[in-house]
C-alpha cells in the first residue's frame, strides 16, 4: 500500500510583464471587438502571481517533496528570467504566434515546469490581477482539478 | 457535494535539523532553516470538509463545531509552541509544511463528525503552502 495521503507543495512567484491581446489572423475591427482595451496597440502590463503545486513523496530525511532552493532556481530559470519585465508577444518566442492571454500563459508555464525533475507538477494557477485567476492542470484525467 | 472551508491562524516556531546528517549537510540542505535557535511563522490553516448539507439544518457540518475541533486539536497544540519540542506528533520528523500538514490531517480526520475531511491547506507564509488529501479522493473543489 502506498502513502495513504496525497501531499502537494505549493509555492507562489511573481513577475511583471506587458502584453497585447491581438490575433494577426483577424482584422483590426474584429480584434477590437473581441479584446477591447486589451487590444490597445502599445499593450499594457500586469503583476502576475504564479502559483504552482507539485506532488511527490515526502522524503523522510528532509521532510520535503522537493528542495525549495532547487525549485526556486528552476522556476527562476524557466519562467521568471524569460518573462519578468518583458513584453510577452515581442520577447517570448512562443507568443509570437499565440495570443498571450493568461489562459495560454498558464499552459505555457505548465509545459515549462512539468520538466522539474524532483516532483510531479499538478497545476499552475495564475492571478493576472487580484480579481482574475486561471488554472491549468494538464489535459490528462489524473491531472484533473482537485 | 458541498465543500466548506474554515480558516485559522496560529504562530509557532521551528527549525530543520536531521540528527542523522552532519552539521555541514544540514546547513547545505536546510540553509537558514537550520539556525539552531529556530525561527517562527504565522501559519494559516484552511480546513475543507466535503459533504451533503443536512436537509433540516442546511449545514454540511456546524461551523461552531468545526471551530471547537480546530481550537482543541490544533490551536491548543501548536499555537505559540516550538513545533520540534512541544508537539509530540512531530517527534522525529522535520517540521516542514508537508509534514505539519500531514500531522494536522491525521489529527483532524478522525474528529470530523459529519461529512469528510477533503483538504488541509497549511500556509507557512503567503508564498509557501502544503495541501493534503486522502489519496484517490480527489474531485472538484
Amino acid at each position: 500500500m502506498s502513502e495513504p495521503l496525497h501531499i502537494e507543495l505549493g509555492r507562489r512567484y511573481r513577475f511583471s510583464a506587458s502584453h497585447r491581446l491581438h490575433n494577426a489572423r483577424l482584422g483590426e475591427e474584429e480584434n477590437q471587438r473581441i479584446y477591447g482595451k486589451c487590444n490597445n496597440p502599445y499593450g499594457h502590463g500586469h503583476n502576475y502571481v504564479v502559483e504552482v503545486r507539485f506532488s511527490g513523496t515526502v522524503d523522510p530525511a528532509t521532510g520535503m517533496i522537493a528542495n525549495l532552493a532547487d525549485l526556486d532556481g528552476f522556476v527562476d530559470q524557466q519562467v521568471i528570467e524569460p518573462f519578468d519585465h518583458r513584453s510577452l508577444q515581442d520577447e517570448v518566442p512562443v507568443f509570437r504566434d499565440m495570443v498571450p492571454t493568461t489562459e495560454n500563459l498558464c499552459r505555457e508555464i505548465f509545459e515549462r515546469l512539468r520538466r522539474f525533475p524532483q516532483a510531479k507538477l499538478e497545476a499552475v494557477r495564475i492571478e493576472e490581477t487580484s480579481n482574475n485567476s486561471f488554472e491549468y492542470a494538464g489535459d490528462k484525467p489524473e491531472n484533473r482539478e482537485r | 457535494m458541498v465543500y466548506l472551508t474554515r480558516k485559522i491562524e496560529f504562530a509557532a516556531s521551528h527549525l530543520y535539523d536531521n540528527p542523522a546528517l552532519s552539521a555541514e549537510e544540514n546547513r547545505r540542505i536546510f540553509g537558514k532553516c537550520n539556525n539552531p535557535h529556530g525561527h517562527g511563522h504565522n501559519y494559516t490553516l484552511e480546513v475543507t470538509v466535503a459533504g451533503e448539507p443536512d436537509p433540516v439544518t442546511g449545514m454540511v457540518l456546524d461551523l461552531k463545531e468545526l471551530k471547537e475541533i480546530l481550537e482543541r486539536e490544533i490551536m491548543q497544540r501548536m499555537d505559540h509552541r516550538f513545533l520540534n519540542y512541544e508537539v509530540a506528533e512531530l517527534k522525529g520528523q522535520i517540521p516542514t509544511c508537508e509534514n505539519v500538514a500531514r500531522v494536522i490531517w491525521n489529527l483532524l480526520e478522525p474528529k470530523i463528525p459529519r461529512g469528510r475531511l477533503h483538504r488541509v491547506r497549511l500556509h507557512e507564509s503567503a508564498d509557501l503552502f502544503a495541501d493534503c488529501y486522502r489519496n484517490g479522493a480527489g474531485g472538484a473543489a
